[in-house]
């Protein structure tokens, strides 16, 4: 009897350490800072230019983030499953805090760019997908998950503008993206962490295919769209780790 | 002659009728928990949409129709739905072949008639709109259509201590955004079931049909029905109905949505309930009666070389055929849909 009771104990003890153990949490607060291949992106006044020499401004950059993820060698672990809404203008936008992150020895991490085609099918939505926030296209059911506007003296657009609206859920337009970063080196979360995130707007005219601005400079619909969504997949790297 | 005394008493009972008349006014706008108790038709399928996260209330009711009614909703505060969406015309647009918007502009197409919109799977003679709540985006939108922007709607309701009351009375507190503004609309909108037309009352066996709509039911279910099946007289498919394109307009219909070529000049198969009172016909409203309408798919020569099959499956219609079909055709006419109070327009109050 006395016996058993210690046995209870020992066991009790060690499930509350257990708890413990496993209840290790942390918190990462993930900065997306938007550059032009080295230089901090400037809206309207600084002048850019493509792999052709083209000179463009930009005027306009946001996009949507959603399903985040942690990559370990366990596996992969879902830490917000929230869409965020990344805008250049609205530097409070730019900085995205995510707590309670199972502390582990993390490789990688994930996210989606763009909106899920069921997000995309759901009828009216409030925060991030409500379509107020201009990121909507009514004529044809969707969300737009990258826009990008700005000027090039080469655009054959009126005004010389540079439009680029990406977006569509449907095969073979389909332009989500699902972006994978690996760190430099694996990483131990055990305290809170801060995760830069480099996104070079560059890469959107880069490679796959480089993008002429006298024949692609406004992306509006399907036409295009995934050519632009292949180029933006390569946009995101991890600069730091803290 | 009255003398001062009878004078008064008259004023005062003119009065009290005047004030009685108004009350009864107020009531009859008034919107019960009944009224917005969802009922599916007992002929009808398994409604799309179930307002399963928009649960009906009288109050959000009464604030989508409002919207509907209120011109705020365009850019210059001229144009409201109603404008297009005229009730006495199952909301189409009587005599208009295509739609109107501010400051006169013409869209390319003709506006549909709303009703049974809870069984579609999207909306549009293109389909380009993928769900009821979000469809009232694309005509404010439009700059063509209203063209206002979400965002100012906000700012104008926001202004508006009138809106602001009827949120709180919707939602329990005073914030407007689009998903209350969006899904009130729909409450309005998604309530508006027209299964009670002669035709129902036929089916149901509480009604009799002529002769003539006899011969012309059985001549739809012959030639029309492939497309426009029963109960809700479509099937919801994208065809070819062997319209030559407009020259003018140049619309792609389905096309333009999918990108895809085998889908260009296909557009939704309209219901036909209420038809008769939906005039001017067709997607880009070419055609003015329905006896227009049964000439051409009766004369397969003039059609578009990519028609779709089920329209040369129609042949050749008789002037008897045309006359039993257009009688057949009116029995589809709502007249309790058309004259339901709950869809009166609540600024006539």
């Amino acid at each position: 009897m006395k016996k058993s009771v210690s046995i209870y104990k020992f066991m009790a003890t060690l499930s509350v350490a257990m708890l413990f153990c496993f209840n290790a949490w942390c918190k990462v607060t993930l900065y997306f800072d938007h550059y032009v291949k080295d230089r901090i992106i400037q809206f309207d006044t600084v002048n850019y230019i493509n792999e052709l020499g083209q000179l463009y401004t930009i005027t306009k950059f946001k996009y949507y983030i959603g399903n985040i993820s942690l990559i370990s060698k366990n596996g992969i672990t879902a830490i917000n499953k929230d869409y965020f809404l990344i805008n250049e203008e609205d530097s409070l936008s730019k900085v995205l805090h995510i707590n309670n992150i199972p502390a582990d020895s993390y490789t990688g991490i994930q996210f989606t760019l763009g909106v899920d085609s069921a997000d995309n099918c759901s009828g009216a939505q409030s925060g991030a997908l409500d379509p107020v926030n201009g990121m909507f296209w009514a004529w044809n059911t969707g969300y737009i998950f990258l826009k990008l506007e700005g000027k090039s003296p080469q655009s054959s657009s009126t005004g010389n503008m540079l439009e680029y609206h990406i977006g569509g859920y449907k095969i073979p337009h389909n332009c989500i993206r699902q972006i994978i970063l690996n760190f430099n080196v694996q990483s131990d979360f055990k305290e809170d962490k801060e995760i830069h995130i480099k996104v070079d707007i560059a890469e959107m005219f880069k490679s796959r295919q480089i993008i002429d601005f006298t024949k692609i400079s406004s992306v509006t619909d399907f036409h295009n769209a995934t050519l632009i969504a292949d180029n933006y997949m390569d946009m995101f790297s991890v600069i730091s780790i803290k | 002659m009255m003398n001062k005394k009878s004078c008064f008493l008259v004023s005062i009972f003119l009065l009290c009728i005047l004030l009685l008349g108004f009350t009864a006014q107020n009531n009859y706008f008034n919107i019960s928990k009944e009224d917005v108790e969802f009922k599916v038709p007992k002929t009808f399928p398994k409604p799309l949409y179930k307002f399963k996260n928009n649960k009906l209330s009288p109050e959000i009711f009464v604030l989508g129709r409002k919207l509907f009614y209120d011109p705020i909703l365009s850019k210059d505060s001229t144009t409201s739905c109603a404008s297009c969406h005229q009730r006495i015309a199952a909301f189409a647009h009587i005599d208009h072949a295509l739609s109107h918007g501010i400051n006169g502009l013409i869209g390319k197409r003709n506006v549909p008639a709303l009703q049974n919109l809870i069984w579609k799977d999207d909306f549009m003679w293109d389909g380009g709109v993928n769900h009821i709540e979000v469809q009232p985006i694309s005509p404010i939108t439009n700059p063509v259509e209203m063209n206002e922007t979400v965002a100012n709607i906000l700012l104008k309701l926001g202004a508006n201590i009138n809106y602001k009351t009827d949120f709180k009375n919707a939602y329990g507190d005073t914030l407007i955004n689009s998903e209350r503004i969006l899904k009130a609309l729909t409450q309005f909108t998604g309530l508006m079931i027209s299964a009670n037309s002669k035709y129902d009352k036929y089916m149901e066996g509480t009604d009799t049909f002529t002769a003539y709509e006899k011969k012309g039911l059985q001549l739809f279910r012959n030639k029309c029905a492939n497309c426009h099946s029963e109960p809700l007289f479509t099937d919801n498919t994208f065809r070819n109905n062997g319209l030559k394109p407009d020259t003018v307009l140049q619309d792609k219909g389905r096309g333009a949505i999918t990108g895809k070529a085998e889908d260009n000049y296909k557009f939704k198969v309209p219901s036909l309930r209420n038809i008769a009172l939906t005039y001017p016909y067709m997607h880009d409203g070419r055609f003015r009666k329905l006896s227009d309408v049964l000439n051409f798919y009766s004369s397969s020569p003039n059609f578009d070389s990519h028609a779709a099959r089920e329209v040369y499956d129609i042949g050749v219609l008789t002037a008897d055929d045309q006359k039993y079909l257009i009688d057949f055709l009116q029995t589809l006419t709502d007249k309790t849909f058309i004259y339901d109070k709950r869809f009166i327009d609540p600024f006539m109050k």
